[in-house]
């Protein structure tokens, strides 16, 4: 079964807004290749561009772990950034701790982890202050 | 596969290829591979932008297109002049002296592009006004991006503006007309669109949104060019009065004219293919909020950057720019008797996933994982030396039988060292040793022949187009 798992990681670099978005531009690119549906691409492409982008405002970057089977895909966002103050309040649409330099780029709307929930079909948030915080997202192919 | 939707007007003039990498390496889709040789262009893969003909310093890459005497198929013909035409002048201020001398030339009767241009417009805008739910429209009025959303942005094919566009607009209103003006039966008018673009020969072959396009032939605009110099300086002694288009139509000859003729505020307009692509990809993921319409142009500067027009895009650009100055604002208005056929798409686009690696899920991802083996052995340059624009397009065409690793001249070169290493070992040990005279002979003649075999190999990689000019 080794053979239908496609394992694929990325590091993400801190603030440099020009690379953000490349893992997920390349995820996107695999996945079409790969066939799958394109309302699943939508999905994926949406929810870890969101969470990339997370990991360039918030976390000084990260890694990104995505495997790929025939019925799932599972991403990993992991940073050591500061961690989630308050999860329910960041799951909120219009929140945002994003500072006014990054808004100014557009960024920092407060649509980031809503957008993520929306667009996955699982997803867990593990954070601690201080420490950093790991997002699994997991987006299921169509039975 | 239905193999008609991939009708091309691009194609390779092999006694002109020399082999060189400069198409491949441009090819937006990376469609073009040099294989013995010669370009190869992968019909799946194109989207018929032109920017291989663009590139070629060895004029290889071609359009097909119709010739001028096509007008004698005809008993009555009329004449679609694109917008671009129109900035291909020095000094032009009278668009009737062009359309005068396409008269003068053969044609009995010119329909401007330009005006059906302003009725997709008013069309387009109420249409954009209608539909919020589906914002951002992307304007479909160039075949290669729809042809590029087709097969690589399925996401966003619910996106196009389901709109004819105006050269179909054009010749379906050009031949009911004709036929009403002249008495003509519709299958005895010729509507001949001049083409800027090897994009819209192919669309008029293989349309886009509706079954059969109008349009039964297609000159370019590099061939007529000539013709018509002469020809205008005759009509300008008393040019007649055809031309029925004004800024926002003969606006659409470059580009963000389209968006600025759909008057509305939020828009984009990119041109470019590099730059379309980015766009796309960005839409994709959904960063542009709040914006009501999209209008993408393949070639730099619009439509009057198409490989078939003659001046630099940038001056042409200008030219369009001064004429304009001297236009009413809309001359043409949507008709009253306009049928839903004639403007709005009556088929829908489909998503062709014309670059998955395998036929299921799983067997792709086996593909992938192999794909992901293979750059990490080759050198990652992206030479083009093997006839595929990267390492990792080499790598896919292995894993779809279509190349094998010796195509990588890096790979090949590193295999020969190693052979002569070992052979270099084998005399050693064979001095060493007292190996008997047969049994050394032997060995050492095996070795000698696979490092030939390479050889030949590096050999065949690099010098296939010598061996041509040779013979």
């Amino acid at each position: 079964m080794e053979n239908s798992l496609m394992s694929l990681k990325y590091h993400v670099s801190p603030t440099d807004f020009t690379r953000a978005g490349e893992a997920s531009s390349d995820v996107k690119n695999k996945l079409k290749k790969l066939g799958v549906p394109p309302e699943i691409i939508r999905k994926v492409a949406i929810a870890m561009y969101e969470g990339e982008i997370n990991m360039v405002i918030h976390a000084n970057g990260g890694d990104i772990f995505v495997d790929i089977t025939p019925d799932t895909i599972h991403m990993e966002l992991k940073d050591v950034g500061p961690g989630i103050e308050d999860i329910d309040k960041a799951m909120q649409a219009g929140y945002s701790t994003a500072p006014d330099d990054v808004r100014s780029l557009g960024f920092g709307a407060g649509m980031g982890l809503p957008n993520m929930k929306k667009n996955s079909d699982t997803m867990d948030i593990q954070t601690v202050l201080g420490q950093g915080t790991t997002v699994i997202m997991t987006v299921n192919m169509p039975e | 596969m239905n193999n008609h939707k991939f009708f091309h007007s691009v194609y390779l003039n092999e006694e002109l290829c020399n082999g060189c990498i400069n198409c491949i390496k441009r090819c937006p889709t990376q469609a073009i591979r040099v294989r013995n040789g010669k370009a190869v262009i992968t019909s799946q893969f194109c989207i018929d932008c032109g920017e291989c003909i663009r590139i070629c310093a060895h004029h290889a890459k071609r359009s097909n297109y119709d010739r001028p005497d096509i007008l004698s198929n005809f008993k009555y013909t009329v004449a679609l002049p694109a917008p671009s035409l129109y900035s291909q002048f020095n000094n032009l201020d009278d668009i009737n002296i062009l359309l005068t001398a396409l008269i003068y030339m053969g044609f009995d009767d010119v329909f401007e592009v330009a005006s059906a241009a302003e009725i997709v417009s008013e069309v387009s805008h109420k249409y954009i006004d209608e539909h919020p739910e589906k914002w951002p429209l992307i304007s479909t009025a160039c075949p290669s991006v729809v042809r590029l959303i087709r097969v690589r942005f399925p996401n966003l094919i619910d996106h196009l503006l389901p709109i004819n566009p105006p050269v179909e607009v054009a010749a379906r209103l050009a031949r009911k007309y004709a036929a009403e003006k002249a008495g003509i039966a519709p299958e005895d008018i010729g509507i001949i669109f001049i083409s800027p673009c090897p994009s819209k020969v192919a669309y008029a072959k293989e349309p886009l949104g509706t079954e059969k396009s109008a349009i039964d032939g297609v000159l370019a605009i590099k061939d007529i060019y000539p013709l018509l110099l002469p020809l205008m300086l005759e009509a300008e002694k008393s040019p007649m009065n055809l031309s029925r288009a004004g800024q926002i139509g003969v606006g659409w000859g470059s580009h963000g004219g389209e968006a600025a003729g759909i008057v509305t505020d939020n828009y984009l307009a990119a041109d470019g293919i590099d730059n379309v692509i980015r766009v796309l990809e960005d839409l994709e993921d959904e960063k542009f909020s709040n914006l009501s319409f999209i209008e993408l142009n393949s070639c730099d500067g619009g439509c009057v950057g198409g490989v078939l027009t003659v001046e630099n895009p940038y001056v042409a650009q200008a030219k369009l720019k001064k004429l304009n100055r001297h236009l009413p604002e809309v001359v043409t208005h949507a008709p009253a008797d306009l049928t839903e056929e004639e403007i709005y798409w009556t088929e829908e686009v489909e998503y062709l996933p014309v670059f998955r690696l395998g036929d299921s899920m799983k067997e792709s991802i086996m593909m992938m994982n192999r794909v992901e083996r293979l750059c990490q052995k080759f050198p990652g340059l992206d030479c083009g030396a093997c006839g595929a624009p990267t390492c990792k397009a080499l790598a896919e065409d292995i894993v779809r039988g279509k190349a094998n690793e010796t195509y990588c001249i890096h790979i090949l070169k590193d295999q020969i060292h190693s052979l002569t290493r070992s052979m270099n070992s084998l005399v050693n040990s064979a001095s060493a040793y007292e190996m008997k005279g047969n049994d050394y002979r032997y060995i050492f003649k095996q070795y000698l022949k696979t490092l030939l075999s390479d050889i030949s190999l590096l050999d065949a990689a690099l010098n296939l187009n010598k061996e041509d000019k040779d013979e």
